[in-house]
């Protein structure tokens, strides 16, 4: 399975990708396949400030419900509240349309700690 | 190592994935849950079940047995009729729920996969124990089962199936040829869609699945492979129960809502408990849930009702209905259907009102 170089992830599946202080968050295509028909995301509001490896939401499917985490500190600048009414895009298009938030990053060297591509992809073992 | 079944070649090359269920490797989905979901309402879809458990019981005191297992009056099923019921202990509790078939000279029961050696054991206990006389053989991996669920199922096979057509619910016909294939084939179901199973030999079903599916290149559009996902979200929608989330050894057939599948009529293994717990009432009840918002509530979400607290035992997010659904035993003093309960879903509370159960009932005429 693919996963884009221009980003970074955490082991529990969120990919990260910077663009100036702003980092994208949402995750990748292994884990909505996993989760299989996402029915639910509930995601935090703008303004809300969080520390690296807190838990920003949570994500349920038909299967399983799951946290969502971020590797980065910083504040909520945007959420993707298209997924209210259309859940199912993190399953189609996980790494584009599909995001969830946007973080304006605190510390910009924490992107740098996370896993890059290939790093994440011999850690969830596909 | 997971047992595989018949089937287990047409999964892969049709990009199931697959899971461990009951030791079993099963086809979890093809597509995607939701979508199999609602092909099974609106067209037709092909399940294997062959992991089911499948156990031929014949011989002289083979009806005497099954009176005595088996919580329906045996004595009134005529050949060819299938009757849902229940494998009962002495205090009640539920061992399996089963379907049982009467042909001419034998008895078949499909049972769960994951109660499939306790029932076989159970079974060598009870026949030890009265000192009876028949066969109980365990034909589950010498055969495969398919279920074909969806209203445009029986027309779709009555040109290899002639039979079927005629076939009521809950009837069954065996013997019979398609392609020279030896097969049994009942009108029954879990989906809450008409359909059939299919019983046949474990050689020949690959060349029925191919049949039945269409070529890897020009696949069947009318029906199609559905998993174990979509399985779930059907019986469920149809409020049907299922063993290890709505039946276990601690709930008895009453709280479960299944009276109808108990022969008050005769004396069998847990009946006298069931008639005390008839008399006195249940202390729980199986309720259907309608939850407010997207959030689903999971298997052992606590419940807070009127009176006490119950539990979730599943939930989804019905494709159907598109609400969130569960079932849950509750105190039977809150089990009415319009009372107002809450969840606790990690730290929020999601308000819920109890319905009737099932949630989804096929229109009758399609």
């Amino acid at each position: 399975m693919s996963v884009p170089n221009d980003r970074r992830y955490l082991k529990s599946h969120e990919w990260h990708r910077l663009e100036g202080d702003i980092v994208t968050i949402g995750i990748t295509q292994f884990a909505a396949d996993e989760l299989t028909d996402i029915t639910y995301v509930s995601l935090p509001k703008v303004g809300t400030r969080f520390s690296a490896n807190d838990r920003f939401g949570e994500i349920e499917s038909v299967k399983a419900t799951s946290d969502l985490y971020t590797g980065v500190s910083g504040e909520v600048v945007a959420v993707n509240s298209e997924l209210n009414s259309n859940p199912a895009v993190v399953n189609t298009d996980p790494f584009e349309s599909g995001w969830m938030i946007k973080l304006r990053v605190s510390n910009p060297s924490e992107f740098d700690t996370l896993m890059d591509a290939g790093a994440y992809q011999a850690s969830s073992g596909h | 190592m997971l047992k595989r079944t018949p089937f287990h070649d047409f999964h892969i090359s049709a990009g199931a994935k697959m899971v461990d269920f009951a030791g079993w490797e099963m086809p979890l989905m093809y597509r995607s849950i939701v979508d199999e979901h609602l092909h099974t309402r609106t067209s037709g879809s092909i399940f294997d079940v062959s992991h089911m458990g499948r156990l031929q019981i014949s011989g002289p005191d083979a009806e005497r047995f099954l009176q005595q297992v088996f919580t329906r009056n045996v004595e009134l099923m005529k050949p060819g009729q299938c009757r849902y019921g229940l494998i009962c202990q002495e205090q009640g509790g539920i061992l399996d729920d089963v379907i049982l078939s009467r042909d001419k000279k034998n008895w078949l029961m499909v049972v769960n996969a994951s109660n499939r050696e306790k029932i076989v054991r159970h079974f060598h206990t009870v026949r030890h124990q009265q000192g009876l006389d028949f066969d109980l053989s365990d034909n589950t991996e010498s055969t495969a089962m398919i279920a074909l669920q969806g209203p445009k199922v029986i027309e779709r096979i009555s040109g290899h199936l002639e039979e079927v057509a005629n076939l009521k619910r809950y009837e069954f016909a065996s013997g019979s040829f398609m392609m020279l294939v030896k097969y049994t084939v009942s009108r029954t179901g879990y989906t809450g869609e008409d359909g059939v199973e299919i019983i046949l030999s474990s050689k020949m079903a690959p060349m029925v699945m191919k049949a039945l599916a269409g070529k890897f290149d020009r696949p069947d559009t009318t029906l199609k492979p559905a998993g174990l996902g979509a399985r779930d979200t059907l019986r469920l929608e149809a409020g049907m129960p299922l063993y290890g989330h709505e039946l276990s050894e601690q709930i008895d057939p009453i709280s479960a809502g299944l009276e109808w599948a108990i022969s008050w009529d005769k004396s069998f293994i847990g009946s006298d408990a069931l008639n005390q717990i008839r008399q006195q009432g249940p202390t729980q009840k199986l309720v259907g849930l309608e939850l407010e918002g997207k959030r689903i509530a999971r298997q052992f979400t606590v419940v807070k009702t009127p009176s006490g607290e119950g539990r979730v035992t599943s939930g989804t997010f019905s494709p159907t209905l598109q609400k969130s659904i569960a079932m849950a035993y509750v105190p039977q003093v809150d089990a009415k259907p319009g009372t107002i309960v809450s969840l606790d879903l990690k730290g929020q509370t999601i308000p819920a009102r109890i319905v009737p159960l099932p949630f989804y009932k096929r229109n009758p005429s399609a």
